[in-house]
């Protein structure tokens, strides 16, 4: 046999294994995720494409004011029934599972808050907080089992998530591990360190599988370098890292840092999953602020490159395609890590155009073509923002104004470090061809307080108070002209926050919280609301799935899920 | 950063690290910062009580050796410091350690001990023969400063008095004296709130500042009232005790409660907020106009 063919050989028996693999089980076959998002909700997004946009259309504008609860599951994370449950099945709740390197002594305080996205295969959803993960019945909320990951530490902010490639599940660890499960028994499988704990990495993203990749992003908020890893899903063996700052001499960016040193210490963590194109092959990210985020007197006067930037790699080989930069030298911890939607379409009569669009924390909005990274739109989606000069640069990217980095006396800015947009995801809609994104306009004073001239590390050396807010809103953007068509004003007299991440709908609907705590439905071409219940603070972006031919629609509010129906 | 303040700044940071190197109270605050980072604070997270927030998520290096800190503290004040900075978070020549991969992940100089046994000097680093033991010293030394990017204990605000009293006396003149008085209502502001920085907070957005995270704003925000009319022609007005898009609650003069639903164009809801020209404001000051206001208020003891 010739070297290629017995090449061949083994890539054919690798490919078989594969197919028999998946196709034996009744879990997640990989191909399933390149579907339009319909039945079920398979992934962080729902499909590749970010839209969040569901096929289903059972609930419409004409019946979505007889929407009703179907079911409320409460969750408690925590080791739980470790020991067994009080009641055997059927009684009481299954037994929790075990895992994780900690000792069994660090508490976290605060209740378990769902921030993420939850996935709905073959009736099962899989949610997750951070270091719990729950599979429930999707007809009626019932808990099918818990795993609990007994932490060493790390920032409990969130978790956004589990991915799924056939019968295994995959998440990640506020103390830096990438943790594999058995969707039908809730089992640990095996798990790998991600990233270093020491270096105070902590991990929030939901992993993306993308056929036998999958591909977790890191966050950290000290001084450190953000990357992708790409794991086999069978072994947890990695496959590829993509760096998102240089990390060696010669890399490209390199010149866009002080120095090496302050290039491998520079922050743009790819925090939210992405995207991703199969014809291009392309995963499609966005990236975090550079560090040390608010002293940047470390990082040179450059654009430092690869941070808050929209960045396209190759899926097989994890090498970048290219990038397009939406906050050059950011100065305040405004993440352009928001996951990006694709579209394809007509752009102004110039024929169709494949797309990404994004609309980052800094409040600026643009448009990019997606085979080439090419830039077709910026526009300014905040009326407050106050950071950057009046006019674009020749690339279409905002300049800074140093004025408002800060000030030892205070720089007043907009917008407070919450920034424009945040994490909750966007939506885009093909029926009435709009981009959906949540908008908070907000100003805080911007305080220098590290007047040492080497600066500070990670978000220190400042101190940020807000100020006020003029107002939260959901916005519709037109991606063809940057152009807001609509936005509708949260009436509050309460403190601000931001509305929920959001979905549309082909039943003609754009779902999603708002800033005073109810769940909304509304008409997607106007704003005008046109059905409402009160939950409490919806904390993660609503999603729809189809069970014996009802429509669900199901949203997180703090530690409990809510499912409606037409009852 | 604009140049003038660049060097503003500058000329600040370098005072301030003059003073503290000519002052013996000063340096002993140093000393003292330096021995509290060499035992571990309480009430951090990760291995050891509970996490609250991020600031305490990640768990303290168990306490050194203290004479093996010593033996290390003189090692590196001789060697190490003139690059790496008295506190080793980087000098003219050397880079911060503080933030440093290799020293964050070591334990007791084993990762840290082959850098400086082989130096690297393609980065301009020579190599230095120390022992195992001594780089272990060393290791224990640096391990004593903690690498935080929320550590308040850098948290040292200079004062934010940069303004023109005069200047701010004339702004408040025009833009404020319509509905505030130095005379009535801010008549010894400055001794009824001391912090300048809660001041400037309070003057910016009544209710909505005070300093730093969870602290109390010195005053209570004015709450909103609104008028409600209804489809009958009836008028409800009290202050608002939640509002939403589709409900508004009321209390009225006479202290009751009214409730009404608004999501129907025959509802009229007209809301009074009090501090809608505080908020209208924020998209006219300038940053000088702030700090000169501020400067202006400090002398209304």
């Amino acid at each position: 046999m010739t070297r290629s063919a017995k090449a061949f050989a083994l890539q054919l028996a690798a490919a078989i294994a594969l197919v028999l693999t998946v196709r034996a089980s009744d879990g997640l076959d990989p191909a399933a995720l390149l579907k339009p998002l319909s039945d079920s909700w398979p992934s962080y997004s729902g499909d590749y494409t970010g839209r969040r946009y569901s096929a289903l259309k059972q609930i419409d504008q004409s019946n979505v004011k007889h929407l009703s609860l179907a079911w409320v599951a409460k969750l408690a994370g925590g080791p739980g029934n470790a020991t067994g449950p009080a009641l055997p099945p059927p009684f009481g709740p299954p037994p929790t599972s075990v895992g994780g390197e900690g000792r069994g002594d660090v508490v976290v305080a605060g209740q378990t808050t769902i921030k993420g996205s939850i996935l709905e295969v073959n009736d099962v959803l899989y949610v997750t907080a951070p270091d719990n993960v729950w599979a429930l019945d999707a007809h009626d909320g019932h808990e099918l089992w818990h795993y609990f990951w007994r932490t060493k530490g790390g920032t409990h902010i969130g978790n956004r998530g589990a991915a799924m490639w056939g019968n295994y599940l995959f998440f990640v660890t506020p103390d830096d591990y990438f943790v594999s499960i058995d969707a039908r028994t809730g089992k640990e499988r095996w798990h790998k360190e991600a990233a270093s704990f020491q270096q105070q990495y902590f991990l929030t993203s939901a992993p993306t599988t993308i056929g036998n990749h999958i591909i977790v992003g890191t966050g950290n908020d000290l001084d450190s370098p953000g990357y992708l890893t790409s794991y086999d899903p069978e072994t947890g063996a990695q496959q590829w890292r993509f760096y998102t700052v240089p990390m060696n001499p010669g890399d490209p960016g390199l010149d866009t840092w002080k120095n090496i040193d302050a290039a491998r210490h520079g922050g743009g963590h790819p925090w939210l999953p992405g995207v991703y194109d199969p014809e291009q092959h392309l995963y499609i990210f966005g990236t975090g602020n550079p560090t040390p985020a608010y002293t940047a007197q470390a990082r040179g006067e450059g654009d430092n490159l690869f941070t808050c930037a929209i960045v396209a790699v190759n899926v097989d080989t994890g090498k970048m395609a290219w990038y397009y930069q939406t906050s050059p030298h950011d100065t305040h911890d405004w993440d352009s890590a928001q996951t990006p939607i694709l579209v394809d379409g007509d752009f102004r009569g110039s024929g169709p155009r494949k797309m990404v669009l994004t609309a980052s924390r800094n409040g600026y909005y643009f448009t990019l073509d997606r085979v080439s990274g090419e830039r077709l739109v910026t526009s300014k989606f905040s009326d407050t923002v106050n950071w950057a000069k009046p006019d674009l640069n020749q690339r279409g990217q905002p300049v800074r104004d140093p004025a408002k980095d800060h000030d030892i006396a205070g720089a007043l800015v907009s917008s407070a470090n919450g920034g424009a947009t945040n994490w909750p995801p966007p939506s885009f809609s093909p029926d009435t061809g709009l981009f959906y994104v949540p908008l908070s306009e907000s100003f805080a004073m911007y305080y220098l307080t590290e007047t040492d001239a080497r600066g500070a590390m990670g978000l220190g050396g400042k101190e940020e108070i807000g100020v006020g807010s003029l107002g939260n809103y959901i916005i519709a953007i037109d991606p063809k002209t940057g152009k807001t068509v609509w936005r509708h004003k949260f009436r509050t007299a309460g403190a601000a926050r931001g509305a929920s991440g959001l979905l549309t709908t082909a039943g003609r609907l754009l779902f999603g919280g708002d800033v005073s705590g109810n769940f909304v439905a509304f008409d997607p071409a106007t704003g005008r609301p046109l059905w409402h219940t009160q939950l409490g603070q919806v904390t993660n972006a609503p999603e729809t799935y189809l069970v014996e031919g009802h429509q669900y629609v199901l949203v997180a509010a703090g530690d409990s899920l809510y499912a409606f129906t037409l009852n | 950063m604009r140049r003038d303040q660049a060097s503003r700044k500058a000329r600040r940071a370098r005072r301030v690290r003059l003073l503290s190197a000519c002052s013996a109270v000063s340096a002993w605050i140093v000393v003292a910062l330096v021995t509290v980072q060499a035992q571990p604070p309480q009430g951090r997270g990760g291995g050891r009580g509970q996490i609250t927030s991020p600031r305490n998520a990640y768990p303290d290096r168990p306490a050194g050796d203290p004479a093996a800190i010593e033996r290390g503290r003189a090692l590196y004040s001789v060697n190490c410091a003139f690059c790496h900075g008295a506190d080793t978070r980087g000098g003219d020549q050397g880079p911060s350690l503080l933030r440093s991969g290799v020293v964050l992940d070591d334990q007791r100089g084993e990762l840290m001990a082959p850098v400086v046994q082989n130096g690297r000097t393609d980065r301009g680093m020579p190599k230095f023969a120390f022992s195992t033991e001594q780089i272990a010293d060393i290791a224990a030394f640096v391990h004593t400063f903690r690498a935080a990017g929320y550590d308040e204990s850098r948290q040292k605000p200079p004062s934010i008095l940069v303004g023109d009293p005069r200047a701010g006396e004339a702004y408040f003149g025009a833009k404020c004296a319509s509905c505030h008085s130095t005379s009535g209502d801010l008549r010894g502001i400055a001794t009824k709130i001391v912090d300048e920085k809660v001041l400037q907070q309070t003057w910016l957005m009544p209710g909505g500042g005070g300093r730093g995270r969870g602290a109390a704003s010195p005053v209570a925000p004015p709450v909103p009232t609104a008028i409600v009319t209804l489809p009958s022609g009836e008028r409800i007005e009290g202050r608002v005790e939640h509002m939403d898009d589709f409900v508004i609650a009321l209390m009225t003069a006479d202290g009751s409660h009214r409730s009404v639903r608004t999501d129907s164009d025959a509802v009229k809801v007209d809301v009074r907020d009090p501090l809608q020209q505080h908020r209208e404001l924020l998209r006219v000051y300038t940053d000088r106009d702030i700090h000169n206001v501020t400067a202006y208020l400090v002398t209304l003891k």
